[in-house]
């Protein structure tokens, strides 16, 4: 990864900010953003793939431009710029995916709308780019976007693969139903089974990283060793 | 003032030619002016606001019109590739244009009469647009509303395909609530309207999988063969989710499971789609709709007299 980093010319400090989001402090599974598409169009691979690239490159430009002017925007309606922008940029997107990739935008319908509203994009421009320049808000956008898009592809390898024996559209399990012997499980191909995915991932991330752990805000009280007895 | 100066480095003639206007100057002034001003002020957030507008109204709108003509097209496109598919047409690599062009001919149908409406240019008219224009629909009342579209266009767009001079498919484009969205698609039927060809939807958002297996070529090649109107009265199947249909009736229906075709009445079947009753029940009952008087079966019944005529 790093050498990849080295050949762009990034320096190490930049090169943390891209690599940081990966695992360490990544959007959907430390930073709980993002929830609502990572549940809607993982369904199959191809088109979180292109999901994960258009919400990639909206966080990235929206908080290149947002770092930009972040000196002059006024305290009170610095959401709402913050929105106008994002929301330009998503209209760009889902024209140019209406132009160039039809098929595609047909299958992701409202959710490249709906990139709009992702926390990811905001929480990113409110909680890095209003503070740093524009070129480290650049990569950062980068690296939360790729953050996500990790999640997501993760996410939609085993819908797809569980829920219709496929990858990318190609059979990989032969289906019951086509003379093979995997019956699909048709709970993988509703939202909710992101939910149960989504939830192993982050539990498989704290086992691994037990920083990522937070801190219980208060104890659930045994009712054995309480003080009881008021039944 | 510099900073100026270093703005119109590479747009030096333009930056020329601009600071002869006068009110381009004020402009830069007023620009400095602002950004010197405390971010709070509110002659600030005014201005911020207007010219972030400003800007992103441009970005926005320049997309928008310079990418019109590539997604009309697309979209276009992706219809004629309905068509054809649903026509069994569709090969792979083929020119769709083209091939569209060669073998298809679309027509306008007024659905009150059943006859064809020759003075508007068929291949411009848009169903679904005239659907939505108050002058061009009518409501449908609610006791017949069976596929729940509330309104419908009176003229409809359907599409033959010709093979030496004589008729080989009727393209009709049929539409429907499944269980969550309307589902728009084309029952491609033999010259004798009444044996179905094939059915494809081209747009409809049901739940991948489930409903959305409408989509599903397997599914779909179950549909070929089969009748749409009955030659004897079919009696209502599954405790009165699919109604009875007397003769001349439209009785073709998605059933739950699959059809035994030993049984009678089995031609007027389709296997339900499993777990999704509510868009197979859709389906069942938008074939319905558009095969009844409320649909296509006056045109249908012209189009029969026409062939029997010729033949």
């Amino acid at each position: 990864m790093s050498a990849v980093l080295d050949k762009v010319g990034l320096d190490s400090e930049t090169q943390k900010v891209v690599t940081t989001p990966l695992v360490e402090n990544n959007p959907i599974t430390l930073q709980v953003l993002g929830i609502c598409s990572a549940l809607a169009v993982t369904s199959k691979m191809s088109t979180s793939l292109i999901m994960a690239l258009a919400l990639t490159l909206v966080t990235a430009f929206s908080s290149a431009a947002i770092s930009a002017i972040r000196n002059h925007i006024p305290g009170s309606i610095r959401i709402i710029v913050q929105m106008t922008i994002i929301a330009s940029l998503v209209i760009v997107v889902d024209q140019i995916l209406k132009a160039f990739a039809f098929d595609v935008s047909k299958q992701l319908s409202v959710f490249v709308g709906l990139i709009i509203t992702n926390c990811i994009v905001m929480g990113r421009a409110e909680g890095y780019a209003m503070k740093n320049p524009p070129l480290e808000s650049f990569w950062d956008g980068i690296g939360n976007g790729m953050g996500y898009s990790l999640i997501l592809v993760t996410v939609a390898f085993f819908r797809e693969i569980l829920g219709a024996g496929k990858l990318l559209g190609f059979e990989v399990l032969k289906l019951t139903k086509d003379g093979g012997w995997y019956d699909p499980n048709g709970l993988m191909l509703l939202p909710p089974s992101a939910f149960f995915i989504i939830g192993l991932i982050i539990w498989g991330v704290r086992q691994w990283k037990p920083n990522q752990r937070e801190t219980v805000d208060y104890k659930i009280m045994s009712i054995a060793h309480g003080e009881g007895g008021h039944h | 003032m510099p900073n100026q100066q270093k703005q119109c480095k590479h747009l030096e003639k333009v930056c020329n030619k601009l600071n002869e206007y006068e009110s381009y100057r004020k402009f830069l002034i007023y620009k400095d002016k602002v950004l010197a001003m405390g971010n709070d002020s509110l002659e600030k957030t005014i201005a911020i606001a207007l010219s972030l507008c400003f800007i992103c109204a441009i970005l926005v709108s320049f997309s928008a019109v310079a990418l019109k003509p590539l997604q009309i097209y697309n979209k276009d496109l992706d219809m004629k590739k309905n068509i054809l598919d649903v026509a069994g047409l569709l090969e792979e690599g083929m020119d769709i244009d083209k091939a569209f062009a060669d073998k298809i001919e679309a027509k306008v149908v007024d659905l009150e009469t059943g006859d064809y409406v020759e003075n508007i240019d068929a291949n411009a008219y848009d169903q679904r647009k005239a659907a939505k224009d108050p002058a061009q629909s009518v409501a449908i009342p609610k006791e017949k509303d069976i596929a729940h579209i509330r309104v419908k266009a009176k003229l409809a767009k359907v599409f033959l395909v010709k093979e030496g001079g004589s008729l080989k498919s009727i393209i009709l484009p049929v539409s429907g609530y499944g269980l969550w969205s309307t589902l728009y698609g084309f029952l491609s039927l033999d010259p004798d309207g009444q044996t179905v060809q094939s059915i494809n939807f081209y747009d409809q958002a049901e739940t991948p999988g489930l409903g959305g297996e409408v989509v599903n070529p397997n599914w779909r090649a179950l549909w070929k063969g089969k009748k749409v109107y009955a030659v004897t009265d079919q009696p209502s199947l599954e405790k009165g989710l699919i109604p009875e249909a007397d003769v001349g009736e439209p009785a073709l229906s998605l059933i739950k499971g699959t059809v035994d075709t030993s049984k009678p009445g089995s031609e007027y079947q389709v296997d339900g789609l499993a777990g999704a009753t509510l868009t197979s029940t859709g389906v069942s009952n938008l074939i319905r709709y558009w095969m009844s008087q409320e649909g296509f079966a006056k045109y249908l019944s012209k189009v029969r007299v026409n062939q029997g005529a010729k033949s």
